[in-house]
């Protein structure tokens, strides 16, 4: 009997991986069912999509359940219908795009002419910012236009961004903008 | 995509223009090669011989920024030998409608053009009404003023000697392609047209896309298995960040921006919502206010639907739109125009053309937030090539965020399939998901404003957070979702059905006008409903005639209401029978059982409405009156150009085109005489912000090249390896040279006309050595409908760099 990998994932999800194998009475070459069963042991699975160009083709996510918690392995997902399994070259290296020690680990400041970026505090930087924007806002806020037209906007601030981000974020990050009266708001669909 | 991805195995020809998919969108291929397999002609025209080419039927080489022509020259192929489907042209496109008395085309320019202002009086392109007003229509296509005869007329100049002459694609090739395509303008039969940025960034982007959608029209490829028109997006969630709008020009899905001149909701309503007179057009849009109403209610829940208008922001109206858009933007911001700027999951300092102006511009801000996962050019543009830091006044926040399998939520796939991702590992260190940043941001604003007040705080006190949040304070993409899809503010009656407070509101057809129904998006309405998350089912279930066709109505969600295939009423003849029976999309099957297979647009009986819903008169739009250059689409050259002639007429330039005028151009110049054109390769992507980190990938793509043939290499004394130097009036890079038989010169106007072509996913701040973008030579000129700017067609040189 042949098993592909998403049978024997199915088949093993739910049962006691050594109890499946044997009832299936079948043979899998030892060191890949060594490796399967270490995944399953160690790892939870859950399902994403990637995060490069739009073709939308599915993952399996493969997180440590214990330790730091962190991505041991992304793969293709076999039961999605568009990729079946497959990824490119960038899909296929997802996992490094997470598991990155250039990833920065907390928020980073630049002063006014400082040459240095400064580790600071996510507190920090959100109240900061958050003076900014009421500051630049409330001086620069139009009722009207020259034309003496209501328009309720500030035209000094803008925003570019983003096609990275999860549709619920859109949607918040553009309600946010268009209460703050922003009318510069562009994204990667423009360029 | 009016189609998807797994609709591609469907076709018997697909066009590859304007894009390079099998190295820029892979797993596409998979579905391509399934159509290959069936026995479709698959047909590849691009400036280069490229992976994609090297899998197709055919492959015709053709010069950046001469795509009107190539297609022009097939319109005119199609109906010199009547190619096109006769049936379909007449029932579901525009090619009948009788045009008005003024519309005129002389010489490169229509009637109504203003020199002074660079744009045109759309009035003189309409219609000609009847009392009733409904547009006149001829059926036998014989009136001199139809569009169909009218449409001939403007393509006679589009002769394949002409058009080899600028397209500079060889005769042969050209008529080769013309015929393998049209060929499918038979009711059985269909083919699609893949399309990247390839087609979108050059200042004719729309009108090289109208064109294919009059090739498609013709030849009955719309709404049926196998055809469309299906533009490959590049990131996972383009689709869904256009649908919710973080564009100047739209609101949550696509309704347009409130302007000066429209005072209050009553006046927008009036002005915004089209009105057709003809009882057999559905004229969808003319629901826009139940959709108006239901937005403005999800921002604004206390709020009355009058005062959430008052309350979003006005673009002028006296002003072209193209003066908000990225290049205009950015041009404002050097000078100075703009105190703060969030980039946020975006890389300006190398996405956006003319980059080292946007670097520049970055230095005359006062505050700069940039969201993203590394440190990246526009975060550290202060400590970028040539910048002193220490006279460089502007204060940078990089605030870092999650990866997208680090968070929960949907993204939209080109095929607008909305997909849900589940968490995997925790958010890596400090980072955090983009949602809780905004959350966090946006708590701590409105309660400076409801604390100490300040400019119009009306818009922040009001903004509902109760479902952005869970009960532990972090962003709830759960209550996001159902927030976008709408729900119930009171107990309520539509159309018959009663509802209760709270209720999901199960689609869009019950939306309403009254400020009973909040819905974030209108067309995301139906993805989640009381029966819970549409975006995260998994089941492939599918009865014979949608697994005939691939369609997976059961596997996740699809915008509007899990309709697979766009515009799919004109797949049918107008008694509801498949023009193509052996891959049906849709089918009446009777008063009982109505439509099978696809959700089809609308549930009408068969006959009883127009099938393009969308558009006012309710067909397929040969003729767009709409656009700013013009209702037919018309050869222009690139704003840099080789050439000084366009033997299409004596306008060289699109006349409407978005350009700086302070700002320099190369046409006909020696001291730039190559086509400069910019691309992806498979291994990195868009800046590389997010492919430059992984080793994996950077060594596979180390570095910045240019390709050049080996004629170029020849005249410029170069070897493929040596270090060379590419330049435009904006900016040089240093770079390898890849010296390939991939790239030949284009024979135009009898001269030879050289390629540059270069990826532009590189930066300064990593990989080191690995040079910087190609968006340092691009130009800050547009499109002028979609403002996107000419990175396919500009002007460089190349020479060798010289060693001491």
């Amino acid at each position: 009997m042949a098993v592909s990998r998403r049978h024997f994932l199915k088949l093993s999800a739910g049962a006691a991986t050594a109890t499946a194998f044997g009832g299936l009475g079948i043979s899998l070459k030892p060191t890949v069912a060594k490796a399967e069963l270490q995944k399953l042991k160690w790892a939870k699975q859950t399902t994403s999509i990637c995060c490069y160009c739009a073709v939308g083709c599915g993952l399996i996510v493969h997180t440590a359940k214990n330790g730091e918690g962190r991505a041991l392995n992304v793969e293709g997902d076999p039961d999605h219908p568009i990729n079946e399994g497959s990824l490119c070259a960038k899909g296929a290296s997802i996992w490094q795009l997470a598991e990155n020690a250039n990833r920065p680990q907390t928020p980073l400041y630049r002063a006014p002419n400082s040459t240095e970026w400064k580790p600071v505090s996510w507190d920090w930087a959100l109240t900061e910012i958050a003076q900014r924007v009421k500051k630049t806002r409330d001086k620069s806020f139009q009722l009207t236009n020259e034309k003496g037209e209501q328009v309720n906007r500030t035209e000094a601030i803008a925003s570019a961004g983003s096609a990275a981000m999860d549709n619920e974020e859109c949607w918040a990050y553009q309600s946010l903008l268009r209460s703050l009266g922003l009318v510069y708001v562009e994204h990667q669909a423009r360029i | 995509m009016t189609n998807h991805w797994i609709d591609l195995k469907n076709s018997d020809c697909v066009l590859i223009m304007g894009s390079n998919a099998a190295e820029n969108h892979p797993i596409s291929f998979k579905w391509v090669m399934k159509a290959k397999d069936k026995g479709a002609k698959v047909i590849h025209v691009d400036p280069r011989y490229t992976r994609t080419s090297a899998k197709c039927d055919m492959y015709a080489p053709i010069r950046s920024g001469a795509d009107i022509p190539f297609l022009g020259g097939m319109v005119k192929y199609i109906l010199d030998n009547n190619r096109h489907f006769k049936d379909y042209v007449v029932n579901y496109t525009n090619a009948s409608f009788v045009v008005g008395k003024d519309y005129d085309f002389n010489d490169g320019l229509f009637s109504g053009f203003d020199p002074k202002k660079g744009s045109y009086d759309k009035s003189q392109w309409a219609f000609e009404m009847d009392d009733k007003g409904v547009p006149v229509r001829d059926e036998t296509l014989q009136n001199p003023r139809c569009v169909f005869n009218l449409l001939k007329k403007h393509f006679d100049r589009y002769d394949v000697d002409t058009v080899s002459d600028v397209t500079g694609t060889p005769k042969e090739d050209i008529l080769k392609v013309y015929e393998m395509y049209t060929a499918t303008g038979k009711p059985e039969k269909s083919a699609t047209i893949m399309y990247a940025m390839g087609w979108t960034q050059h200042t004719v982007g729309v009108q090289n896309i109208r064109t294919m959608a009059i090739v498609q029209l013709l030849l009955g490829n719309i709404g049926v298995a196998g055809g469309g028109v299906n533009a490959l997006r590049g990131e996972s969630n383009v689709q869904g960040s256009t649908d919710h709008c973080l564009l100047v020009h739209i609101l949550p899905g696509y309704l347009g921006t409130p302007k000066s001149k429209w005072a209050d909701l009553a006046a927008y309503n009036k002005n915004c919502t089209p009105q057709s007179a003809d009882p057999m057009s559905a004229n969808w849009w003319g629901n826009k206010p139940k959709y108006v109403s239901s937005f403005v209610k999800s921002m604004y829940p206390a709020a009355t639907p009058e005062k959430g208008y008052e309350m979003l922001p006005k673009l002028d109206a006296h002003k072209p739109m193209t003066e908000y858009y990225w290049l205009s933007m950015f041009e404002k911001m050097n000078q100075g125009q703009f105190e703060g700027f969030f980039a946020w999951g975006q890389n300006p300092a190398c996405g956006g053309a003319n980059a080292n102006k946007n670097r520049e511009a970055m230095a005359k801000l006062d505050w700069l937030v940039n969201v993203n996962i590394f440190d990246n050019e526009t975060s550290s543009f202060w400590r970028g090539p040539g910048m002193k830091p220490e006279d460089i006044k502007t204060e940078v926040f990089l605030l870092p965020c999650a990866v997208s399998i680090e968070k929960e939520g949907s993204v939209t796939n080109s095929g607008r399939w909305m997909q849900w991702r589940y968490q995997g590992p925790k958010p890596y260190a400090q980072t955090l998901p983009d949602g809780d940043i905004i959350l966090k941001l946006t708590d701590k604003i409105q309660k400076l404003y409801k604390k100490d007040g300040g400019a119009y705080p009306d818009p922040l006190v009001s903004l509902g957070l109760d479902d952005w949040q869970n009960e532990h304070g972090h962003f709830d993409p759960h209550g996001i979702a159902k927030l976008i899809n709408g729900y119930f503010l009171k107990d309520t009656e539509v159309k018959g059905k009663k509802f209760k407070k709270g209720q999901q509101v199960p689609s869009f057809a019950f939306l309403t006008d009254d400020g009973s129904t909040c819905s974030g998006n209108w067309l995301y309405c139906g993805s989640y409903t009381d029966k819970g998350n549409m975006a995260a089912r998994r089941d492939k279930t599918q009865n014979d005639a949608q697994a005939n066709i691939g369609l997976y109505p059961n596997w996740a969600w699809c915008w509007p209401v899990n309709r697979r295939i766009l515009y799919n009423r004109a797949s049918v003849d107008t008694k509801g029978m498949p023009y193509a029976p052996k891959k049906a999309v849709i089918k009446w099957t009777g008063d009982k059982t109505k439509w099978q297979g696809d959700v089809p647009d609308g549930g009408w009986k068969p006959g009883t409405k127009h099938a393009f819903i969308m558009r006012k008169h309710g067909f397929g739009q040969i003729y767009g009156p709409g656009r700013q250059e013009g209702p037919f689409p018309e050869h222009y050259e690139p704003l840099e150009c080789p050439v000084k002639t366009n033997p299409f007429s004596s306008q060289l330039h699109n006349p409407t085109a978005y350009q700086i005028s302070s700002e320099e151009k190369a046409v006909a110049d020696p001291r730039f005489p190559f086509v400069g054109t910019t691309y992806r390769v498979t291994e990195h992507w868009q800046t590389g912000l997010m492919t430059r980190y992984q080793t994996w990938l950077v060594e596979t793509e180390p570095q910045l090249f240019c390709e050049i043939s080996e004629e170029l290499a020849k005249e410029r004394n170069i070897e493929g390896g040596e270090l060379v130097k590419v330049s435009s009036l904006r900016g040089e890079l240093d770079c390898v040279a890849i010296v390939t038989k991939r790239i030949k010169p284009y024979k135009v106007h009898g001269k030879d006309v050289h390629l540059v072509g270069l990826p532009w996913h590189y930066g300064w701040v990593t990989p080191k050595h690995g040079g910087d973008s190609a968006n340092l030579l691009t130009p800050s000129v547009g499109d002028p409908n979609t403002g996107i700017p000419e990175t396919k067609a500009f002007m460089v040189n190349v020479s060798k760099i010289k060693r001491a």
